[in-house]
């Protein structure tokens, strides 16, 4: 029981605290790409790993409270259908925690393949499907524009947590103890 | 450096400072779904000058929000150049009708009344909330919001970790710094100068200690909390929580009566766009 309520307490801190973290790089790690509003993502390159160690409702509450917290204070207030997707992306990495199963120290190849195959078509449906029909539907703003930033989003994202995203997973596999890594001695 | 980059609680005894950071919440969420689903002109040219006034009530100086003015400002006319690019005839389809200004309707580049009205519409649209949300952000105590969220409903668990986010931004900033700094001084370049890739190269030396700092970070917070035995009650009491008075009722009685207007006239438009071409 005492060890069910910690992993609770844990989730709401890593929530908390990955919301700051996210928060920090959104504002003051971003590299340009000329499209308004999109920029080569670090926050999302750092998502997988949030997911992977403490799962979807940690990793999907950060990024929801990070980017609502910088949108707030950037752009004045919060574009939601943009918050929302974020969220759901944030989700859906955390459900990759039990395949990944980032705590046992082992990250083979095939893991990694699988997890960006995994990741650009949650992207795909994210921010090709989901963002640009929300802002028709809720904002009205013409089909164009919104498929060619929603576009633009998939590349990018899908590109900072296959560079970023990858490389944290590996540094963070390697500091956890492998499994089996005992042996007995004859 | 980059203080004023960043908007802030700053007390002062105004009217707005005084209501209860729930009253604030529900009236800023309320009012910006209102405004965020209807395309009403008047509606929405309403609640800009409402938001203004409260802007003015609140007493909030210029120089306190002019840079975040300013990136408002520039994102909404960089969208709103995108809309045009993209569908310069947009205008028309919504509304039907054509009142050319510049250029025919068969060409892909023209300029209609219908469009200029349907990005006037927009520029409402980006910019209604942001009195509101600087209101917000600068009259509501951060540790008060938590207790807000708290009462409006929400788990207190997320308004805890909301609250840990509120409290860890400017500790995870100032960790960013240092690390920055550090590794400056060790010989990467991460600004404007350098060029994409070293730059790329220098953030994610930036990134990798900052991440695995905080990872640390949230082990010890929460064996922390755990000691103090946090999440054992079903419920939890809040320091920061103001009970509401009688301007709490007042505010609330007009947020509401603002967000029925706004429903009655999809009624009477019949649906969400007000047309004044066609009458």
């Amino acid at each position: 029981m005492s060890n069910k309520g910690n992993n609770s307490i844990k989730v709401v801190v890593a929530t908390g605290i990955g919301a700051a973290i996210i928060f920090v790089l959104m504002k003051f790690v971003a590299i340009p790409t000329g499209i308004p509003n999109t920029q080569l993502n670090v926050a999302e390159g750092f998502l997988p790993l949030l997911g992977a160690i403490y799962g979807p409702i940690a990793a999907g509450l950060a990024i929801f409270i990070g980017h609502t917290l910088n949108d707030f204070v950037t752009y004045g207030s919060p574009w939601w259908t943009w918050v929302i997707t974020d969220g759901l992306v944030g989700v859906a990495f955390g459900l990759a925690k039990n395949k990944l199963d980032i705590q046992s120290g082992v990250l083979g190849k095939g893991k990694l393949i699988w997890f960006n195959i995994y990741q650009i078509i949650v992207n795909f449906v994210a921010w090709v499907l989901l963002a640009p029909t929300g802002d028709i539907i809720i904002y009205h703003e013409p089909a164009k524009k919104v498929f060619l930033q929603g576009i633009t989003t998939w590349i990018i994202n899908s590109l900072s947590v296959a560079i970023i995203g990858t490389i944290l997973l590996v540094l963070y596999a390697k500091t956890r103890t492998k499994r089996g890594s005992l042996k007995k001695e004859r | 450096m980059n203080s004023q980059l960043l908007i802030g609680y700053n007390a002062k005894n105004t009217l707005l400072h005084h209501l209860s950071g729930s009253t604030k919440l529900i009236g800023f969420v309320a009012l910006s779904i209102i405004g965020m689903v209807t395309y009403d002109t008047r509606f929405l040219i309403g609640i800009f000058a409402f938001s203004l006034v409260l802007f003015k009530i609140s007493k909030i100086t210029f120089s306190e929000v002019a840079l975040v003015l300013k990136v408002i400002i520039a994102f909404a006319a960089l969208n709103l150049i995108m809309v045009y690019v993209f569908a310069p005839g947009y205008g028309m389809s919504i509304y039907g009708t054509q009142h050319m200004i510049l250029g025919k309707s068969e060409n892909y580049f023209n300029l209609s009344w219908e469009e200029l009205f349907y990005i006037f519409n927009l520029f409402l649209k980006y910019t209604f909330a942001v009195p509101l949300a600087l209101i917000f952000l600068i009259t509501t105590n951060p540790s008060e919001f938590a207790a807000s969220l708290s009462k409006v409903g929400i788990s207190y668990k997320i308004s805890y970790a909301v609250e840990i986010a509120l409290r860890y931004i400017p500790n995870v900033q100032r960790d960013f710094r240092t690390i920055s700094l550090a590794q400056q001084a060790r010989g990467y370049e991460i600004s404007q100068k350098a060029k994409l890739w070293p730059r790329i190269i220098g953030n994610a030396q930036i990134i990798l200690p900052l991440i695995f700092t905080s990872l640390e970070r949230i082990e010890v917070i929460s064996q922390a909390m755990e000691l103090r035995r946090f999440g054992c009650g079903k419920k939890r009491t809040w320091y920061m929580e103001k009970p509401f008075g009688k301007n709490d009722y007042l505010a609330l009685t007009i947020v509401s009566l603002i967000v029925l207007t706004g429903i009655a006239l999809f009624g009477l438009n019949g649906g969400r766009f007000w047309n004044p071409f066609t009458r």
